[in-house]
């Protein structure tokens, strides 16, 4: 058996959840479906004034997709659960660390980048700026990979809990709350008119020190719930 | 402000003070029951276990 | 000649279950009549405020309630880690007896910072950084309590909140700071009440009720962790020849 590089490893769960979640498309999509809907719902409770619309924009594309991303989170590992698959997983000298940390960035492609590339068609319908449009795109860019990687944390202790999605959420919500925070002020700092650099380089920190430390500490996670 | 109606008005406020002191208190009065309730429950439970052993 | 005490003969659920019982009253009696003597000084020695005459008296309760509720959640999370790295079970148990306790001083902390901000800011809830971060911290301690609740078998209950309370933890910092840049950047900054300068008498009803409030907590948690230690090791021996349970 060829020495599997670790990110070969990494390609490999990568490739395979994508190609698992292709078969059944239909979960991708009601992840982006519930973001556009929850998107489309504010401006029909809040009222079509274009000027009040512009200053929600960022705040409610926000969490919006926080909740979208909260949507999907339970599937990360329970399908793998279900049938096994996690035990060998995690039987298997490979490192689990590695093996988590493709989950979550397949599950992050599935859920966050969707997000990612339909945000700016939704901005319009909030009469975004072309400006803030681009630095909305760049945030949500930052940022859902961060709200998969602490997701992943919340999905592993749940795992195989009845009531586990309102649980995940419960838990991880918090946590993201410095993401929305810096995520949505950074649009806000472009329309008025300062530049949103400060926000997006924290978003990178954020998003570099959950690199470092979800995949480990979501594995011990799945040990602590696999026991 | 030695006579007691004074006190309790507390000069206007004393909803907002009273309001805050007394529901402080009863948070503290019901953890305490809720702490002596978990343990007569806890030791009812221990004390059919028992009897269960024994029987 | 032995000197060293064995701490750790306390630290199993056994000895310590007796231990505990005795300590009790030495923590809660002297928290009453601390708890008496500050609310005395509070109400009676104090003057009143020039600014707002006698609203700032609930800041004695509100005070020392946001103290606690941070301070109990770093200790949970604590005793949490030490459960979790050392697999002591008295640990994990200790830190599940905190939870209930620190989310209640979370409660009244929002309770009595609303009633607070009414007549100095003029509305119940003020988005001030620190009643902010307070509520998050709530969510967190519901987190925690949720968790705990949501999973039977004991062991992987402990394991799995404590990592939470660790990462969570680890998470307060950031969501205060980040709470707090948000508030200036969206309020300026709300009317700092270090202000008006602070009484003697003031500190000293503060600290009397501050310490009050820690032996409070320490027997509440003390009686908690005797009924989960009783729960958890039901069917071990030593329990069994308990005298309450005859």
């Amino acid at each position: 058996m060829n020495k599997l590089s670790l990110f070969g490893l990494l390609g490999l769960v990568i490739r395979r959840d994508l190609l698992l979640a292709m078969r059944r498309r239909a979960d991708v999509l009601t992840t982006l479906v519930f973001f556009v809907m929850v998107v489309s719902l504010f401006p029909l409770g809040v009222g079509p004034e274009p000027d009040m619309l512009r200053k929600m924009a960022a705040g409610v594309l926000w969490v919006a997709a926080l909740l979208a991303s909260m949507l999907s989170l339970p599937r990360m590992f329970s399908a793998d659960y279900l049938d096994g698959t996690l035990e060998q997983m995690m039987l298997a000298p490979q490192s689990l660390t590695m093996m988590v940390l493709g989950k979550i960035i397949a599950h992050w492609m599935l859920s966050g980048l969707p997000l990612v590339l339909i945000a700016p068609v939704l901005g319009l319908q909030f009469d975004m700026s072309v400006q803030a449009l681009w630095v909305l795109m760049l945030a949500l860019l930052l940022g859902t990979p961060v709200l998969s990687m602490i997701g992943a944390i919340g999905a592993a202790l749940t795992l195989g809990l009845r009531g586990g999605g309102v649980l995940v959420s419960l838990l991880v919500l918090p946590l993201c709350i410095p993401v929305l925070i810096f995520g949505a002020g950074a649009v806000e700092a472009v329309n008025s008119g300062m530049d949103a650099i400060s926000n997006l380089s924290l978003l990178g920190a954020f998003l570099l020190f959950a690199l470092v430390f979800t995949p480990f500490v979501a594995a011990q996670a799945l040990k602590i719930s696999m026991e | 402000m030695m006579n007691w109606s004074e006190f309790f008005a507390m000069n206007g406020y004393g909803f907002y003070v009273w309001g805050s002191y007394g529901v402080a208190f009863l948070v503290f009065i019901i953890e305490i029951f809720m702490v002596r309730n978990r343990r007569k429950l806890a030791l009812r439970q221990l004390r059919l276990l028992n009897e269960s052993g024994e029987a | 000649m032995r000197l060293a005490i064995n701490w750790f003969k306390y630290s199993a659920p056994t000895t310590f279950y007796g231990l505990a019982g005795k300590l009790i009253p030495f923590f809660a009696w002297p928290a009453a009549i601390l708890f008496a003597v500050g609310l005395y000084i509070g109400f009676f020695v104090a003057p009143t405020d020039a600014v707002q005459s006698e609203a700032y008296r609930i800041m004695f309760i509100h005070v020392p309630a946001s103290i606690l509720s941070m301070f109990i959640y770093l200790i949970m999370a604590g005793y949490a880690a030490l459960g979790l790295i050392f697999k002591t079970r008295l640990s994990s148990m200790m830190a599940s007896a905190l939870a209930p306790t620190g989310a209640l001083f979370a409660f009244i902390s929002l309770w009595t910072g609303a009633l607070w901000g009414k007549p100095m800011w003029g509305a119940w809830w003020v988005w001030d950084a620190r009643l902010t971060s307070e509520l998050i911290l709530l969510f967190l301690y519901l987190g925690f309590i949720a968790l705990q609740a949501s999973i039977e078998d004991p062991r992987r209950a402990d394991r799995a909140s404590a990592l939470l309370a660790i990462v969570g933890s680890v998470n307060v910092p950031i969501i205060y700071y980040s709470v707090q840049w948000w508030n200036t950047l969206h309020q300026g900054s709300s009317i700092k009440f270090s202000g008006t300068s602070m009484h003697v008498a003031m500190q000293q009803s503060m600290f009397t009720i501050l310490v009050a409030c820690w032996l409070y907590v320490i027997a509440v948690v003390l009686a908690r962790v005797r009924s989960i230690i009783l729960e958890r090791e039901s069917n071990t021996q030593w329990v069994k020849d308990l005298a309450e349970t005859k």
